[in-house]
């Protein structure tokens, strides 16, 4: 276990947390990994705060419990801060990946955490690309800068090829994906 | 072992959900007839869109509730029909009344069922109330640890139910959520491949062949019904050496072997946990953890529930000093459940046999975490020493 990488998505029903996470986990297992992707709940509820995890190895991985310490934790929604613990169980070296227009160093000190604070605005870029608020995406971008844990071409590559089964007749909404998570992957900052 | 290198299996990346109707595709029954219930509704959604993209062949009959899909089932098989449906939890229950038919009349129905909650009150997450409460119905019944399994357990269930010796219906659990939408990394066969490992279905007999007309679901009194029972009792006794002849198989082609029961560590092993489903997966890792501190420590999964390996479970276990197992659900009987008190039934005959304690715990999708398991283990070695056997059935992870 100690050499499988966790992490924990926070969103709100709707905003696509857990599709977010089996794209990590298809893009983690097209690269040769192991992988899981799982929500919390089900069936989703528009808006209602949601979770889902990842767990990446390079064995196989056996348990099915819930994520307890997640070194990597990504916020697609921030006003869930004020309300859900997103630090929970996050160890002092973890990493926190921040949908927001804020600053790193902002959230830094709100959250009065040691680790690694991200801040990337990927509702903006979902808007300019995707023309809808969809941050999940353009966080995947920002996740793979932040923590190097998939070769970046790759992931490009496989969610790209998911994206074409699932929107066959909707070019522009492949683009406008593609184009969020690599806009993401460059103006994450620290 | 010898595994076959030739065949190239896809690895690929599926929940549950999306691997057991992978496997039906494969499968290309002759008819599903389905009905939707969360967390099993996404295996038919999805095998509807391959009947409407043409990958299959297969007449779906899209019916007004699970007591007919069942009904409809029922009806094809009884025409000779391959014949699949999915369910979950109260859809399972309005089935309840058709089941025990569809096993009576020796129908080979092959249904995945995704293990959710029976209300009340309302739940729709995981344990196993729902497919121990059809236990008693006549189905095989084959628990899966993870979307592999699930993949490889659907595949299988074909080949068991429909064997000559079995002719019964099977039905193939994940945990729901847990497994029916998690996506983890799995190994799937090439279609021709799955296809030809299942092989085609010939029925014994069919309704619709008036050449050789035959009466189906007839009245049956105190003269011959006793007699009429005895060979479907029979018959799922002798499922018991087809699922391990077919898991066999399976293993030398592909490289995944399957039994009754998976032994993790048992061999040397003075204190075991036995559960099913995902909840085995993770102990494996607690034996693991233990043992690397020195702890003679194991884990005997039963994967398969109906028929009961009884005998298996018997010449795993008796050599042990303590286990306890792991029910995710509650029989409601007053004395824990119902994997405890059938476990303890399988041990009382045999020469040598462990104390035998209980933990129902993960009700309504209660996680359960690594310290938990750390923790059963820990009081079941205290036991082994010689510890106080303390209260027989206890409940996990619950605030009391």
């Amino acid at each position: 276990m100690t050499d499988t990488i966790e992490i924990r998505w926070h969103g709100r029903g709707g905003q696509g947390a857990k599709t977010a996470a089996l794209l990590v986990a298809d893009a983690a297992i097209a690269t040769g990994k192991m992988a899981q992707a799982f929500p919390e709940y089900g069936p989703e509820r528009m808006g209602a705060p949601v979770k889902a995890f990842n767990r990446i190895s390079e064995q196989e991985i056996r348990v099915h419990c819930a994520v307890e310490h997640p070194g990597i934790v990504l916020v697609l929604d921030e006003t869930l801060i004020d309300s859900v613990n997103v630090l929970e169980g996050v160890p002092d070296n973890g990493t926190i990946i921040i949908n927001t227009e804020q600053k790193p160093e902002d959230y830094q000190k709100k959250l009065n955490f040691k680790g690694s604070v991200f801040t990337v605005n990927a509702s903006g870029i979902a808007r300019k690309n995707i023309g809808l608020n969809k941050p999940n995406t353009p966080m995947l971008g920002a996740l793979i800068k932040a923590t190097g844990i998939l070769d970046y071409a790759k992931m490009l590559e496989d969610t790209t090829h998911k994206l074409q089964k699932k929107f066959k007749n909707k070019p522009e909404v492949i683009e406008g994906n593609v184009k969020a998570i690599q806009d993401a992957y460059e103006e994450v900052t620290r | 072992m010898t595994v076959s290198t030739e065949i190239k299996q896809l690895v690929v990346a599926k929940t549950g959900n999306e691997a057991m109707a992978e496997a039906m595709r494969q499968i290309n029954p002759d008819v599903v007839a389905a009905y939707p219930i969360t967390p099993a509704t996404e295996i038919a959604q999805i095998f509807s869109s391959f009947v409407s993209d043409g990958l299959v062949n297969t007449e779906m009959v899209t019916v007004e509730s699970e007591h007919s899909a069942m009904s409809a089932c029922v009806g094809s098989a009884a025409a000779g029909a391959r014949a699949m449906t999915a369910t979950a939890a109260q859809g399972l229950m309005l089935m309840a009344e058709i089941l025990p038919i569809a096993a009576a009349l020796r129908l080979p129905i092959v249904m995945p069922e995704v293990n959710r909650t029976i209300s009340g009150p309302i739940n729709i997450h995981c344990d196993h109330s729902d497919t121990m409460f059809c236990r008693d119905s006549g189905w095989i019944q084959i628990f899966s640890e993870n979307t592999q399994e699930a993949y490889d357990n659907v595949l299988q269930a074909i080949r068991i139910a429909e064997h000559a010796r079995v002719r019964l219906p099977a039905l193939v659990t994940t945990d729901g959520f847990i497994i029916s939408h998690a996506m983890e990394t799995i190994k799937i066969l090439p279609d021709e491949e799955a296809s030809a490992f299942v092989g085609a279905y010939r029925a014994n007999y069919s309704v619709l062949d008036n050449a050789n007309p035959i009466t189906v679901g007839s009245i049956d009194l105190q003269n011959y019904y006793f007699e009429h029972r005895l060979p479907m009792i029979n018959a799922l006794n002798e499922a018991k050496a087809v699922i391990k002849q077919v898991g066999r198989e399976f293993g030398e082609k592909y490289g995944r072997a399957y039994d009754l029961l998976e032994k993790y560590k048992l061999e040397d092993a003075e204190v075991a946990i036995v559960c099913l489903g995902s909840t085995a997966g993770t102990t494996k890792d607690v034996v693991d953890t233990l043992r690397a501190r020195g702890q003679k420590i194991g884990l005997l999964k039963i994967r398969v529930f109906r028929p009961f390996p009884v005998e298996d479970i018997a010449a795993a276990l008796g050599g042990l000093k303590a286990v306890a197992v792991l029910d995710r659900s509650d029989a409601l009987s007053g004395y824990g459940g119902p994997v405890f008190t059938e476990v303890c039934s399988a041990l009382f005959n045999s020469a040598a046999r462990p104390k035998v304690i209980n933990y129902v715990y993960g009700l309504g999708g209660r996680d359960i975490d690594l310290h938990m398991l750390e923790a059963v283990f820990m009081r079941l070695l205290k036991i082994k020493d010689g510890g106080d056997l303390g209260q027989i059935v206890d409940y996990l992870g619950v605030r009391k």
